[in-house]
């Protein structure tokens, strides 16, 4: 069972957002959610839910995968809403005993709203079109230049994943343990919060045992491969930008003119057509 | 001198106790003697403890020797500016496939040795498929290694050293975790990789039947070597390998126990092909 979860939530396909540089999408990302908390007008949230549309309809990848994401967060969500609706002062509309909806708490519940769903389908849209692997890659490339202040950044990278390829390892040991220990006539089900998370000891022990002997191991043969951190190595796939990313990025500066430029235009467009109707009439 | 070369070679543990006094030492590698022909296939045989994987660990520089000192190619290991050009020569496959294998994609994996050399991108590709090529995993180049079974895996991680090009590779026991059909997998890469690409093979193990093949065996035992020449004089001492708390090949035994029971057998048979002939012999003369 535990060999089912997948990780980075990856969802295999071919897509142009699949094929894109991991940096144009990593920075798209940040872009996008820079966007969201710049806007502040009805047009900028039109232009920021058209623009995710066109990218999941790009992505290939099935409506309810995005969805899913927002499942883990819907509490928070919630929560969010329940707070800007009760607690922001303003003009009252209704109150119910101590509590008051104010007319700016709605909208701002609504903006706050729209604001989280649309960063988490975002971001979701890269890590479904990603590969874990890649995702580091791009992060790795981002950051080369922080290197300069002496962030360890090759090192970071090499850990997410060596991180990510022991998961799965580790779930299938933590699963033999499991499994070893209720043979032993260990009892991981019954009992309140405090009793299972007792008896949780005699499956962590051995089971970090386990992953320092492994970590052991690992160092020892990426040494043996001759590993000696970043300097000097050379890349077996190396980040290339190629046209299709150049493209990618050209889309996310119009994206970003014109997301935070369409109140001022909608204003102007909506005072001269005004003005015209007042000429008119 | 041969690829490798080893004089006198020593190495200590060093126990501690909790405050970091020296509690004990323990000599597991002790005035060994090497000296190994290039395109050789070697076996060092030796029951858990006898101090063959500290040795071998002393072939590729992973490990310091406390007295003497081994030459890889030329090279001596003592001196820390070889260290990257000996693990280069010397490659080596350890005994937990899981435990070696750095990518999450095969072909990444296979890639990582010529990555840390600073080979050329075509270049590493070109490798990588060579490599992957000369073990028979190649249609499995873009599959998860988690998917693999022991034996795949292990045949990745002998694809990963050869994509550095060693002129020798070091196996540390490295069927121990796997079942029999992995384990012949593995030894037929091995054998293989010595015989088509004339590469130097140091075998680790305690599984008879994977040693009977070498051109040359030594037998360890508390640190020292205790036996050494070719399979057939090696086995032929049954006694004293039983002693060394060793099996010998089910076949040769079969054959020692006929021999005893009265049968003029000669000594060190190590296949079946050779024990039916010797048998059919002594039925017509």
């Amino acid at each position: 069972m535990l060999k089912d979860i997948t990780l980075g939530q990856y969802y295999q396909t071919e897509s142009v957002l699949h094929r894109l540089d991991p940096r144009v999408k990593l920075v798209g990302t940040i872009v996008y959610i820079i966007s969201l908390f710049l806007v502040n007008n009805v047009w900028g949230y039109l232009v920021a839910a058209l623009f995710l549309a066109a990218m999941i309809k790009l992505s290939n990848v099935p409506f309810k995968f995005m969805v899913k994401g927002m499942r883990a967060i819907l509490f928070l969500l919630l929560l969010t809403v329940v707070f800007n609706i009760f607690l922001t002062p303003g003009e009252a509309l209704i109150t119910v005993w101590k509590l008051t909806i104010t007319k700016e708490g709605i909208r701002l519940a609504i903006m706050m709203a729209i604001r989280l769903s649309f960063l988490i389908i975002g971001s979701s849209v890269m890590t479904l079109t990603t590969t874990p692997n890649n995702l580091t890659d791009g992060m790795e490339k981002l950051m080369a230049s922080l290197r300069k202040i002496k962030v360890p950044v090759h090192e970071i990278a090499m850990m997410m994943s060596i991180a990510l390829r022991f998961i799965p390892i580790l779930m299938e040991e933590t699963d033999k343990i499991m499994k070893a220990q209720i043979a032993r006539g260990a009892d991981f089900e019954s009992g309140n919060i405090m009793k299972k998370a007792k008896a949780l000891v005699p499956l962590l022990v051995p089971l970090f045992i386990s992953a320092f002997r492994r970590a052991n191991d690992l160092a020892m043969a990426m040494e043996a491969r001759c590993y000696r951190g970043g300097d000097g190595r050379t890349k077996m796939k190396p980040l290339i930008y190629k046209k299709a990313d150049r493209i990618g990025y050209g889309v996310l500066i119009i994206y970003l003119i014109v997301c935070l430029s369409i109140g001022k235009i909608a204003e102007l467009a909506m005072g001269i057509i005004l003005g015209i109707m007042m000429v008119a009439a | 001198m041969g690829i490798i070369k080893a004089v006198n070679l020593a190495f200590e543990y060093i126990r501690r106790d909790e405050e970091g006094n020296v509690e004990g030492i323990t000599r597991a590698v002790d005035g060994v003697n090497l000296d190994i022909k290039e395109g050789d296939f070697v076996a060092i045989l030796g029951h858990n403890g006898s101090g063959k994987s500290t040795l071998a660990k002393h072939l590729n520089a992973l490990l310091y020797p406390t007295e003497g000192t081994v030459f890889v190619d030329g090279k001596d290991v003592k001196q820390p500016e070889n260290v990257w050009d000996v693990r280069q020569t010397a490659g080596m496959v350890f005994q937990n496939p899981d435990n070696q294998i750095i990518g999450q994609v095969v072909e990444e994996d296979v890639g990582f040795g010529p990555e840390n050399l600073g080979v050329p991108t075509k270049e590493i590709w070109e490798r990588v498929e060579e490599s992957l090529k000369a073990v028979g995993m190649y249609e499995y180049r873009k599959h998860s290694p988690n998917k693999l079974s022991g034996g795949q895996k292990q045949r990745v991680s002998i694809a990963g050293v050869i994509a550095m090009h060693p002129k020798c590779i070091i196996f540390d026991e490295p069927t121990a975790m796997l079942d029999p059909n992995g384990r012949k997998e593995v030894i037929r890469a091995a054998r293989a990789l010595n015989q088509v690409e004339g590469i130097t093979i140091i075998l680790i193990t305690h599984y008879m039947e994977e040693v009977i093949y070498a051109d040359k065996v030594y037998v360890m035992d508390e640190g020292k070597v205790v036996l050494q020449g070719d399979p057939k004089a090696v086995f032929s001492q049954v006694e004293r390998l039983r002693e060394l708390r060793l099996d010998v090949p089910q076949v040769t035994e079969l054959a020692y126990e006929l021999k005893k029971g009265g049968l003029p057998l000669s000594d060190g048979i190590l296949t079946m092909d050779e024990l039916v002939a010797e048998l059919k012999q002594l039925k017509q003369g």
